[in-house]
């Protein structure tokens, strides 16, 4: 214990709760908050007042306060704080808890709550936060004792940042936040939390083992996810040592985007349901697959029974759960990803072997007749916008102008794009709702982004639909002048539903029209943003080139091929080997086994 | 190591340290019913002199995957110390506590006194009518005791669930780690 808990009883108390929480923030290092006030919070609300050194983001939604928070939070590595209201002020944040959760983003989120001699009395703005929120959390709190809140709250943020990194609710009643508490430091680094202990140093065994079937591989591939943004920049930097010293072909999942540097040649696109052709192969005809901070998520994996059949796989993750947990693996490692990859580098120096040289170009050979197959083509011509041009035309011209770009995306075939067309060289450029698929994820974050960033472009690239699910934020844009661009690919359909509509359902397209939109360009300028349209192909340059130009928030309405299908595309229920390519490229339309039809 | 091939199911018994806080069994109880494990049963008490630390165990079955992805589950819970599968770590010893009752007249008082003495289970209550019997045991020697007793005036069975323990010096303590 520090000094300052020590003496906490014998001297007198001079803060409310409230400031207690503020200094606690501050000793963490909180810059800003994302939030929005009501009663239960007034007395932190009174404390933000009175001092200067954290800066609150008035959002217009509690769910885009968690999303604001997960945008900062992805783009710089630092743990997000939103705050919010009892009652509706919880339950609203909820959805953005679960995202932050399922795409392990390190999110603090304060809660007000009801005086402690009224909870459960279905007093005024009542809900059972702790209970709602404890599937939705990595872990929560109810402070009902003066005493804890400071320890709590040091102790909320060391559980949202380490081990495998998710959100934290601290649940604070009324008359905790009013009354004198006592303040307490934060434990030192060194003095370990009583129960929650991860681990992060991997067992040298282990990776022996490991390197060992990586030296004798004869196809191997490195399978990169989320955990390697995670670990922080050097692991990426550590990846890309490491794959090419290896020279073996990295393919990244979608939330794993710019762990390896995407116009690297050893890089061969994401994989999954739509993901490359070449990656898809690569993992079905492996011989060697090392999996670092990835979760052979459904999307990524398929049918389970068809996975990379032949392959020995290794897989090194943060959390024990993680592993065995869909995919049998032979050399579990659990660890850090950055550590993990510092020893494997170490490791495979070390081991006299000598890879199979001979073997590895025999597997680029057919990697290289897989990737001719150019399964991203598509064709541009005439005026209709091709969705894939515009997201690519974006991706070159953020390029060519070479400034600071982070792309944050809505849910949806836009999203897929997104993902295949523009490339990521580093980490922590990209953010997406990836395990919770959160439509109304993109236009928070990129505000997020935009805070943490102030001088970057920071570009949502949103489908129609999605984006009127937090069109408010438009508000927190004008208010605080965060120019950024939502690069709208308006296909006027739920495209996503649309596809799968058209590929599952016999083309009946129930409820899948985005009837009645609102005139983006007028709107946009109705929240103090400029609005701009291009509805033919020759006014795309100029209006993503205008659009970024501008210093203030743009709404861009490109009016895109509205029957436009996302490919390749893993059919729900079949294996990697089971792709179906775009139109004018062989592998037609797979039946769909109504055992597929049931998974989404 | 875990085979996803592998449908056997098997029982566990797993012991759990956990810190003694409020919502803790909630979160293990949701952890269950949340991701569909079985819960066969679960008891739980403090176990340490400062009531801080309390031990869960849990009667579960499933394939060991699923027993693996359990284990890993709770062991990720902040509040827990420590998980043990007793099963698998070697001999261990099971009980289970029952408050039985018994209700009947004549003969079938006879008969019961006679099995209860069978069965080491003790009188702890008696009227002209009824008796209730304590007994421990593992749960099939209490399950054989209530299905004798159906017959002669079974009413009310109340019963602990099951506590673990492991055989020999081997411990997981009842401290924690800290
Ligand atoms: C419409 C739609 C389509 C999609 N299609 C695809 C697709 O085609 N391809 C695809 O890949 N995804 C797709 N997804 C995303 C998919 O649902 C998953 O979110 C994603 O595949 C998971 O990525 P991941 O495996 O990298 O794991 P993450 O969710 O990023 O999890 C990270 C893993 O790393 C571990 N970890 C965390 N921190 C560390 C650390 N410091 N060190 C080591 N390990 C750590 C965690 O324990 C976890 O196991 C799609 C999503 C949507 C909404
Ligand atoms: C909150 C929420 N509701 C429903 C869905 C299901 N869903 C996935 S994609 C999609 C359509 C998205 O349409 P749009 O934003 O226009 O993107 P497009 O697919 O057309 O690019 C829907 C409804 C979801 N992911 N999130
Ligand atoms: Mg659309």
């Amino acid at each position: 214990m520090s000094a300052t808990s020590q003496h906490a009883d014998a001297t007198p108390l001079t803060m409310s709760g409230a400031e207690v929480v503020l200094r606690a923030l501050k000793e963490q290092g909180v810059e800003v908050i994302f939030g929005y006030p009501g009663g239960a919070v007034l007395p932190i609300y009174d404390a933000i007042f009175q001092q200067n050194a954290i800066r609150h983001i008035l959002v217009r939604h509690e769910q885009a306060a968690v999303h604001a928070a997960e945008g900062y939070a992805r783009s710089t590595g630092k743990v997000g704080v939103v705050l919010v209201t009892s009652g509706p002020g919880a339950t609203n944040a909820v959805t953005g808890l679960v995202d932050a959760l399922m795409d392990s983003i390190p999110v603090v989120c304060l809660t007000g709550q009801v005086p402690t001699h009224l909870i459960g009395n279905d007093a005024f703005q009542e809900a059972d936060t702790t209970g709602i929120t404890r599937p939705a959390t990595k872990h929560n709190y109810l402070v009902k004792k003066s005493g804890d809140l400071a320890r709590v709250v040091h102790e909320a943020f060391h559980v949202a940042r380490s081990g495998r990194p998710g959100p934290v609710v601290i649940d604070l009643p009324k008359d905790i936040l009013i009354n004198k508490a006592p303040y307490t430091e934060a434990p030192p680094p060194e003095q370990p939390h009583r129960s929650y202990r991860p681990q992060t140093e991997p067992d040298m065994a282990q990776i022996r083992k490991a390197v060992a079937l990586l030296k004798a591989a004869k196809k191997p591939v490195v399978y990169a996810g989320g955990g390697v943004i995670n670990a922080g920049p050097e692991a990426s930097a550590l990846l890309t040592q490491f794959v090419r010293m290896t020279g073996f072909p990295c393919t990244n999942t979608l939330m794993g985007l710019g762990a390896y540097p995407s116009s690297d040649p050893q890089f061969i696109g994401m994989l999954g349901m739509h993901g490359t052709y070449e990656a898809n192969l690569v993992m079905h005809g492996c011989d060697v697959m090392l999996n670092i901070g990835a979760r052979f998520d459904d999307r990524v994996t398929g049918k389970l029974t068809h996975f990379s059949p032949g392959s020995k796989k290794i897989h090194a993750d943060i959390d024990p759960s993680s592993i065995n947990k869909n995919v049998k693996v032979d050399v579990p490692i659990v660890g850090d990803a950055g550590r993990v990859l510092a020893a494997l580098i170490a490791a495979w120096k070390d081991d006299p072997a000598p890879p199979d040289r001979e073997a590895l170009a025999a597997w680029w050979r057919q990697i290289d007749a897989w990737r001719a197959k150019d399964c991203l083509h598509y064709v541009q011509s005439g005026s209709i916008i091709k969705p894939q041009h515009a997201v690519k035309r974006l991706y070159e011209i953020t390029r060519e102008l070479g400034r600071e770009t982070f792309v944050t995306t809505e849910v949806g075939q836009h999203q897929m794009w997104a993902a295949q067309y523009f490339g990521f060289e580093k980490p922590n450029r990209w953010m997406t709702s990836g395990g919770l698929g959160t439509m109304g994820y993109g236009l928070p974050a990129a505000m997020g982004v935009q805070i943490a960033h102030p001088d970057a472009l920071v570009i949502d690239i949103a489908g129609e639909a999605s984006i009127l699910m937090n069109i408010q934020e438009m508000g927190t844009l004008a208010q605080y002048r965060l120019p950024v661009k939502v690069f709208i690919l308006n296909n006027e359909y739920m495209g996503m539903v649309r596809q799968w509509q058209e590929l599952l359902h016999g083309g009946r397209y129930s409820e899948s029209y985005s009837a009645a939109l609102p005139d983006f360009v007028k709107l946009a300028e109705s929240f103090h943003a400029v609005g701009m349209r291009a509805t033919s192909a020759d006014d795309l340059d100029r209006v993503i080139r205008e659009m970024i130009a501008i210093d203030k928030p743009v709404i861009a309405d490109i009016c895109v091929d509205q029957k436009e299908n996302c490919f390749p595309m893993i059919p729900s229920g079949a294996a990697h080997n089971e792709m179906i390519l775009g139109p004018g490229q062989e592998g037609g339309v797979a039946g769909v086994t109504d055992e597929g039809k049931v998974l989404v | 190591m875990p085979d996803p091939t592998d449908n056997n199911m098997r029982a566990a018994t797993i012991a759990v340290l956990v810190e003694n806080e409020a919502g803790v069994l909630a979160r293990v109880i949701g952890l269950f019913s949340g991701r569909g494990y079985n819960i066969d049963s679960l008891t739980v008490a403090p176990v340490d002199e400062t009531g801080r630390i309390s031990r869960i165990t849990i009667v579960t079955s499933g394939t060991e995957m699923v027993i693996e992805q359990i284990k890993a589950q709770l062991d990720r819970l902040v509040p827990v110390h420590k998980v043990s599968d007793l099963t698998l770590e070697g001999p261990h010893l099971v009980r289970e506590l029952a408050l039985i009752k018994v209700v009947g007249k004549g003969d079938n008082r006879v008969e019961a006194l006679r099995l209860a003495d069978a069965f080491r289970a003790r009188v702890v209550d008696a009227t002209t009518e009824s008796f209730v019997f304590e007994m421990t045991g593992n749960a099939d020697k209490i399950d054989a005791f209530c299905a004798l007793m159906r017959p002669i005036g079974l009413a009310e069975v109340s019963r602990t669930g099951a506590v673990a323990i492991a055989r020999g010096v081997s411990s997981i303590g009842s401290f924690g780690e800290g």
